[in-house]
């Protein structure tokens, strides 16, 4: 019964995602203001009853329903709580269950917080998210609906992927899909800034923290994806420029671009189409990735389970919302003003220079990730040779993503100094010559402190140290020339909190650039074949084999490794990898132990028995790897600090005092129309 | 009693027992050197039976051959490049993560280098071209009054 | 405007090629061998060790190489086409038992049938590495000069061997 609530509840969403879709936009085309004031209730009825949707399949799989398909191939009676929760979004459909949840979560936090804004805007914005959810919700009833019974009901259920029965899965894609789903807001107020042909600096003012939201739950996302591979998939890796994760740093750097070319677009009015389409292009790129990942297209580890009719729908769908939007675009974007006026040297140029670059990035991210289906399809056309076929992987994007990295990274250190309409040069190198000269030192002396020399680590280092030493010189600048005369901690409190944000963010990319270089150039490992007793010595610890003990998880039996650290003869701790056997799928995982601090990370895993009670163990001394996942975080958190600015709450008031006024107004306004 | 010296001698002999034996374990997948060497190329190759792994990060049984063949290359003297080409006769331009420089890989290479030169060429122009369309409208009076008022609103947030 | 139409182009023709590559199946590898001579190997005979076997024994005629195994299981899938092929006698099918213990090949070709008109034992996989095998099974059409002329990878299914193999082994027969 249950079931076919949620079911219901689904089809209900569906007929009022419709409804959203359709009438508001219409009701502000045509200014039917009963129409446009449907909005919000609706978009809040459809999140209710998606979450009863939702609530309903988690309700399956706590229970152990194995009548439901998709419970019965993603879960099992024995499977511990916490995953059979995390399980719901554990397989195609489900997960698409929690892209239309968030979606509609998303919707309903704009109905809450938009209470300043024109109604015409409000009602646009709820109806563009409700198209969104049309295409969703169909998708999800026509081709992978979660209710799906299976009769005879199941015995049992044939458990969740082992891979996933980790907490990476509570959190990583409820974040990431925050992140995705969240530029569909921005998406909605471009589509409603080009419908309503209003694209201006309040456009721009408006969907600015939405953007800044969805783009921090992306961060938050994308590095939780990445921490969770690192120690689950038992190798250490961190980044593998799979196609699944490609799909998700896609929207990631154009959603970058877009942050800031959001700040051109507001505080000085320019470029607004090109903002315009960066908002259209980062949603694209979400859906775009929802295609990859979910169609079969491209192989990967990551993807789901997949059948071409799926695909073939996405694709539609895609091609729907994509053709529509650059066409609206095109008509209304030549008709867009050219906001102020601002020489070749100036703030605006250098984001704009930044905005290229970026967008250059998440272009070769996805030439890189297509390029195999181009080629195979001009093969299979017969314009070229099916021995053609390639393979795109690490080496390739490694090798175009740092030389676009270097001047985008110098940029970080310029773009925050220079002034806008017209930056001063001369003045500019004057003030940051010590910031270069302290990069060189810092490239220069790090190589030798980790013990060997690399012009990539090097080049790393002067990268992060020119972005760290920039960022507190432009701090110190901007204090100096803040109230002098209040004592220092009234102006440091002067100092808005986006000018902090902002840094913040910045000396994330720093910390993660410091991460990523020394981790890749000055780790070390050992692969070494260990009987009891038996020491290996990696990066100045030494590891010894005490064995190997029976242990038994909820759902899986284990094998655990006792290996004792020890430095200059003393005992720091014991690490207990494990080899473990999920009895359900019988599937054998490896589960590394890691000791973690700021400087460096122990990294073991035990891989096969081999004979006579010794086993093949792999140790890894990985130097600064953890810095990389905090880079991300300060990444993040720069963000929430930007949209805890108070300008933002000073420009709600002040909008919503200016929208009461116009509302007042409007009656003769439309008395003269008529 | 009895039961317990000898568990008590079992305890101490353990120790020792780990120092009669205590030994550098054995390397697997060869000396440091080679292995390193092995990893390094392992990484640039596909694993042909996963879904879309290199060698390096793949423990299919495909892979684990591959890597000892690879090790065993090493060993005869071969080297990267010549290891990289010998796989490559076999499973074709397929098999290497770093496509080859060739006319049909031209557009992924220098693509995005293209489109960064063209992006910058477009901004350029873009810039010198408005700067040429705009004339600033200098502030009414009005405005001036409504900045100033903006500003001291402004300030006194601050204040509170 | 039509600068404003750009980015539309480019995501119609990307589009195009998203659509064409969904009915293609990513995995497929091609071999850089067809249309070369066929690597040279010397082995012993499954049955008969002392026997050799080599890839020039074969010149003059079209033949079959076939990579199997005993613990290959979907090898047990292609075996009934390969044994209704042989008793054909279209054309002879040469096994290459590849990474297999000996003993286990034997039983197994006397348990499921033996289509091949002899085996090449390659215990430690060199042959196969060399013609590039991945996935068990494999088959090989190799040409009267030694040529390679098709690759097939994966079980032999009845319509693969009746729309592409048969017709070019009678094509190259002459």
């Amino acid at each position: 019964m249950i079931p076919e609530i949620g079911h219901f509840a689904l089809i209900i969403a569906l007929c009022l995602a419709i409804v959203q879709g359709i009438f508001p936009i219409l009701g502000a085309q045509l200014n039917i203001r009963p129409w446009m004031t449907m909005a919000r209730p609706v978009a809040q009825g459809q999140f209710v009853f998606l979450a009863i949707a939702f609530g309903c399949l988690v309700y399956a799989f706590v229970n152990d329903d194995f009548s439901v398909l998709y419970t019965a191939s993603h879960s099992n009676s024995l499977l511990p709580t916490q995953y059979k929760v995390a399980g719901v979004w554990g397989g195609h459909e489900g997960s698409l269950l929690l892209w239309a949840l968030m979606l509609g979560l998303w919707t309903f936090l704009v109905t809450l917080f938009s209470k300043n804004l024109p109604d015409e805007m409000v009602a646009r914005v709820i109806g563009v998210l409700g198209l969104i959810g049309v295409g969703f919700l169909l998708f999800m009833l026509l081709t992978s609906n979660p209710f799906e019974r299976l009769l005879p009901a199941a015995p049992d259920g044939r458990d969740l992927n082992p891979l996933l029965q980790d907490f990476g899965l509570i959190i990583h894609p409820p974040m990431l899909y925050m992140g995705y789903v969240g530029f569909s807001v921005a998406f909605a107020f471009a589509i409603s800034a080009l419908l309503g042909g209003r694209l201006d600096a309040a456009w721009a003012r408006w969907s600015r923290p939405w953007t800044i939201v969805a783009w921090c739950f992306l961060t938050g996302g994308i590095a939780l994806g990445s921490w969770w591979a690192y120690y689950e998939l038992g190798w250490g890796g961190w980044w593998f420029w799979d196609p699944v994760e490609n799909a998700s740093v896609m929207p990631w750097f154009v959603g970058t671009a877009l942050i800031h070319s959001l700040v051109v677009t507001e505080k000085r009015g320019g470029f607004k189409s090109w903002t315009v389409l960066l908002a259209i292009i980062a949603f694209s790129l979400s859906l775009l990735g929802t295609f990859l990942v979910r169609s079969g297209v491209i192989t990967s580890v990551h993807a789901f389970a997949t059948d071409p009719e799926r695909g073939t729908f996405i694709l539609a769908f895609l091609f729907i919302v994509v053709v529509s939007s650059l066409l609206l675009f095109a008509w209304r974007a030549p008709k867009v003003g050219l906001g102020g006026k601002f020489e070749l040297v100036s703030k605006e140029t250098m984001l704009l220079v930044n905005n290229v670059i970026l967008t250059v990035i998440a272009s070769a991210v996805l030439l890189g990730t297509i390029y195999p289906i181009i080629i195979e399809t001009l093969s299979s056309i017969g314009i070229i040779a099916a021995t053609n076929k390639v393979s795109v992987g690490a080496p390739y994007f490694n090798a175009t993503f740092v030389p676009l990295l270097v001047p985008l990274v110098f940029l970080v250190g310029m773009g925050p100094m220079a002034r806008w309409k017209k930056a001063d040069m001369p003045d500019m190198v004057r003030q940051l010559r010590w910031a270069f000269v302290a990069s060189a030192i810092v490239a220069v002396a790090v190589p030798f402190l980790m013990g060997g020399w690399s012009w990539l680590a090097a080049l790393g280092m002067v990268m992060a140290a020119w972005i760290v030493t920039t960022a507190f010189h432009g701090l110190k600048h901007r204090f100096n020339a803040t109230h002098p005369e209040l004592p220092w901690g009234h102006r440091l409190k002067a100092i808005p909190m986006s000018f902090y944000g902002m840094h913040l963010a910045h000396i994330g990319v720093a910390v993660a650039i410091i991460g990523g270089t020394l981790v890749s150039n000055y780790q070390s490992d050992k692969d070494v074949r260990m009987d009891i007793g038996d020491t290996v010595d990696v990066g100045g610890y030494t590891f010894r084999f005490d064995g190997v003990i029976a242990t038994k998880g909820p759902n899986y039996t284990a094998n655990q490794g006792m290996i004792r650290v020890l430095q200059d003869g003393h005992e720091l701790m014991t690490l207990r990898p494990e080899k473990r056997i999920y009895t359900v799928q019988t599937m054998p995982m490896t589960e590394a132990a890691i000791d973690t601090n700021v400087w460096r990370d122990l990294y073991v895993s035990l891989g096969e028995p081999v004979s006579g009670g010794a086993w093949s163990v792999r140790v890894y001394h990985k130097p600064f790897v953890v810095w990389l996942w905090a880079g991300a975080f300060l990444m993040l958190l720069g963000g929430v600090l930007a949209i805890t600015d108070k300008r933002y709450r000073v420009m709600a008031r002040r909008e919503s005092k200016a929208k009461a006024e116009t509302a007042m107004a409007s009656p003769k306004i439309a008395a003269e129309k008529a | 009693m009895k039961k317990i010296l000898v568990l008590a001698l079992l305890c101490l002999s353990l120790p020792l027992a780990y120092q009669a034996q205590a030994k550098e374990a054995e390397y697997i997948g060869g000396e440091p050197e080679i292995h390193a060497r092995v990893m390094g190329v392992s990484e640039e190759l596909r694993c042909l039976v996963c879904q879309g792994q290199s060698l390096a990060d793949s423990n299919s049984d495909f892979a684990v051959d591959m890597r000892g063949q690879i090790q065993e290359m090493m060993e005869t003297g071969m080297n990267d490049r010549e290891v990289v080409d010998f796989m490559v006769q076999r499973y074709g331009d397929y098999v290497r993560y770093r496509p080859p420089f060739n006319a049909t890989t031209f557009l992924l290479w220098f693509g995005p280098f293209i489109l960064l030169g063209v992006g910058i060429a477009v901004l350029y122009t873009n810039v010198l071209r408005r700067r040429k369309q705009i004339e600033e409208v200098p502030l009414t009076e009005e405005e001036h009054r409504r900045a100033a008022e903006l500003l001291e609103e402004g300030s006194g947030e601050n204040k509170a | 405007m039509v600068r404003y139409l750009a980015p539309l182009v480019i995501f119609v023709v990307m589009a195009g090629f998203l659509y064409y590559g969904l009915s293609l199946n990513p995995q497929d590898v091609p071999s850089p061998l067809v249309g070369k001579p066929a690597p040279q190997f010397e082995l012993s005979q499954l049955h008969q060790t002392e026997q050799m076997i080599s890839r020039d024994s074969n010149l003059g005629k079209v033949w079959l190489l076939n990579v199997w195994a005993s613990w290959c299981v979907s090898c047990r899938q292609e075996h009934p086409v390969l044994m209704q092929l042989a008793r054909s006698g279209e054309v002879p099918i040469y096994g290459l038992n590849y990474k297999d213990e000996r003993d286990a090949a034997i039983n197994w070709l006397q348990d499921f049938g033996n289509p091949y008109v002899m085996s090449a034992h390659d215990y430690n996989g060199r042959v196969g590495v060399d013609y590039g095998v991945y996935g068990v099974p494999e088959t090989y059409v190799i040409d009267k000069q030694g040529v390679i002329r098709h690759k097939h990878t994966g079980p032999v299914s009845p319509q693969a061997l009746k729309e592409t193999i048969l017709p070019l082994v009678r094509e190259l027969k002459g």
